[in-house]
């Protein structure tokens, strides 16, 4: 077990020493000398060389490679070119909204879909299990942002019920706070419920077919409880492992969802850096997501044990 | 006569048309949608106006017999922008799948062969799966000028590492069969396995596995375009639409249903294709799914 937490950290380690190596290129792949920038249009190209190397941007590349990856271990990922503050500070003031849309979202969206999958996998065959599996093929297809503009033009532009845009911090209210994510979290929750769903009636269906299952059920163990303590728990490692994976469809939607909805989240400050080539900004946030992403599959690897007993490494 | 011999009389024939779109309605029914809306797309003169004339006088009339779809703020014809759209859509789809298809099975075949050349890759694809699809492609597009084949790299490259792992674990399965162990113990040279043996086991799956690479490539160029990461503002794709009417969206909703709603019919298909030749081609899991 010990062996297995050390093995799977360093290869996590691993795998974001690679993602900081491409995100890296990618920064030195952008069009414009930075020097250039600083120094300002009337510098002579003098100038601009003495910026040059008081930047390091004549050392080799492993050597700048390496000044860079100190500075965003210590949390430093750079200053927008736009702004002039520091892109730690942008997210910073901008994690929030983003952090609510997640939350909100994984919540919604992993309760909904279990249950779905439950009923599904429980009346395999029946109208419902029919209509699951139809609502989620449809689910996966239709793009967060067409969802997005008709939800906004059902429930808040013709029947007014909720807020079209904007967002609200939880310190004024929780109701305000709740109202201008529902309709966020659904649009962006949908793909993901689809995704989660599907897993969960595969995964219940295997196991419901298992000889426990029907010592569960002949001893007497009401349904819920059978469904939902005895089945579910058993099949959970696909389901997780799943979670996990959607997180990267989530991480894409949050981008878009917030442009719809006009959220001033992480995924907003991206989208305006796109347009005024902002790239410090755009490689700190693929960087932070990518991470996210990382550390959120890291603990489903680690959660297998949990779930599932017969499960040693 | 007992009940079953009966129901074994009222069986028709196993074969023809009619049987076959009975027996896979999900890929026979994508398969005509995805068809309509390509052939659309190629005789697009025929069926639509002119999607980049602007006449501002019409601008944002609701839909009518001479705008099926309405027009938009600058008073070009709904319909004919989404019917021009598709071209983009199937294209982007299309060529994203051919490279991603291409460039993963060639190095889902050398990885599945070589130990050393297995591990360096595998954590190289490990590495390019922890960044976010869209957000790659954001980076990829944001160097250079936007045009459709910079759209078409950046919404491949992410794509890749997804297929060379597929590849991957079916070599690895296949590898281990008898009838390998029988060719190279016969002196049959590698290039010669590979290409005999391995290779066919991987076309099933990689059928399956472009459908879906498209019906995500399709999604992620229009999320690309509303993002204005994408193709450049001034060709009709279904992304550039929406995102150019949407302040317009409670005066004219349908400069955003029209495209909306044929995004999502075609991603709609081409993932009941895919679910459809899954179910042909992979029976094992078309019972569990």
């Amino acid at each position: 077990m010990g062996a297995f937490i050390i093995r799977r950290l360093l290869s996590t380690l691993l795998v974001m020493g690679l993602v900081g190596v491409f995100i890296f290129l990618l920064l030195h792949l952008s069009p414009g000398d930075p020097a250039a920038i600083i120094a300002g249009d009337n510098a002579t190209p003098a100038q601009i060389e003495a910026i040059r190397t008081s930047l390091g941007l004549n050392d080799p590349l492993h050597v700048q490679f390496g000044r860079w990856a100190m500075r965003v271990l210590s949390g430093d990922l750079g200053i927008s070119i736009f702004s002039n503050v520091p892109v730690a500070t942008l997210i910073a003031q901008r994690v929030w909204p983003t952090l609510s849309l997640a939350f909100t979202t994984i919540v919604l969206a992993v309760t909904l879909a279990l249950a779905a999958g439950v009923l599904a996998a429980w009346k395999a065959g029946s109208l419902a299990d029919r209509l699951v599996m139809i609502l989620s093929v449809v689910g996966f297809s239709v793009p967060v942002f067409v969802v997005g503009y008709l939800l906004i033009y059902v429930f808040a532009i013709s029947l007014r019920w909720l807020p079209v845009q904007g967002y609200s911090p939880l310190a004024e209210g929780f109701w305000p706070w709740a109202s201008h994510l529902i309709l966020p979290s659904t649009a962006l929750g949908l793909a993901y419920v689809a995704l989660i769903a599907r897993i969960t009636r595969t995964a219940m269906l295997d196991v419901l077919a298992e000889d426990y299952m029907r010592t569960a059920r002949a001893k007497g163990v009401a349904t819920g409880p059978m469904l939902f303590k005895h089945a579910l728990k058993s099949a959970g490692v696909p389901i997780v492992t799943v979670v996990g994976i959607g997180i990267a469809l989530l991480i894409g939607g949050v981008v878009i969802t917030e442009t719809v909805f006009n959220l001033p989240g992480i995924g907003r400050l991206v989208v305006d850096a796109i347009s005024k080539r902002d790239y410090p900004i755009i490689q700190g946030v693929i960087l932070l997501f990518s991470g996210v992403y990382v550390i959120i599959n890291l603990l489903v690897d680690l959660s297998y044990t949990l779930l599932d007993p017969r499960i040693r490494y | 006569m007992t009940v079953a011999a009966a129901e074994l009389a009222r069986v028709p024939p196993r074969s023809g048309l009619w049987h076959f779109v009975r027996r896979n309605p999900t890929l026979v029914g994508g398969l005509v949608v995805l068809a309509l809306i390509a052939l659309a797309a190629l005789i697009a003169p025929l069926i639509a106006g002119d999607p980049i004339a602007a006449k501002p006088v019409n601008r944002l009339r609701p839909p009518s017999q001479i705008n099926w779809l309405g027009t938009d703020q600058l008073g070009r014809d709904v319909w004919a922008r989404t019917v021009y759209g598709a071209r983009i859509s199937l294209l982007v789809g299309l060529s994203v799948a051919t490279i991603a298809m291409s460039i993963g099975l060639l190095i889902g075949l050398l990885a599945g062969f070589s130990r050393t050349v297995e591990s360096v890759v595998m954590r190289l694809m490990d590495g390019l799966m922890a960044i976010p699809a869209i957000l790659l492609a954001i980076a990829f597009v944001s160097l250079s000028k936007a045009s459709v084949s910079i759209v078409v790299a950046a919404i491949a490259l992410p794509e890749i590492p997804r297929v060379v792992r597929l590849v991957r674990s079916v070599v690895l399965t296949v590898r281990e069969q008898p009838f390998i162990e029988a060719a190279v113990a016969s002196g049959t040279r590698l290039p010669k396995i590979l290409r005999r043996h391995i290779l066919p086991a991987t076309v099933p799956p990689l059928i399956v596995q472009a459908t879906y690479v498209a019906a995500s490539a399709i999604l992620i160029e229009a999320a690309l375009s509303f993002l204005g990461a994408g193709t450049p503002p001034e060709v009709p794709t279904w992304g550039n639409m929406i995102a150019s009417s949407r302040v317009y969206l409670g005066l004219a909703p349908w400069t955003i249903f029209g495209p909306g709603i044929a995004l999502a019919l075609v991603v709609l298909a081409v993932n009941l294709v895919g679910d459809g030749l899954r179910d042909r081609l992979d029976p094992r899991i078309a019972r569990r799914m």
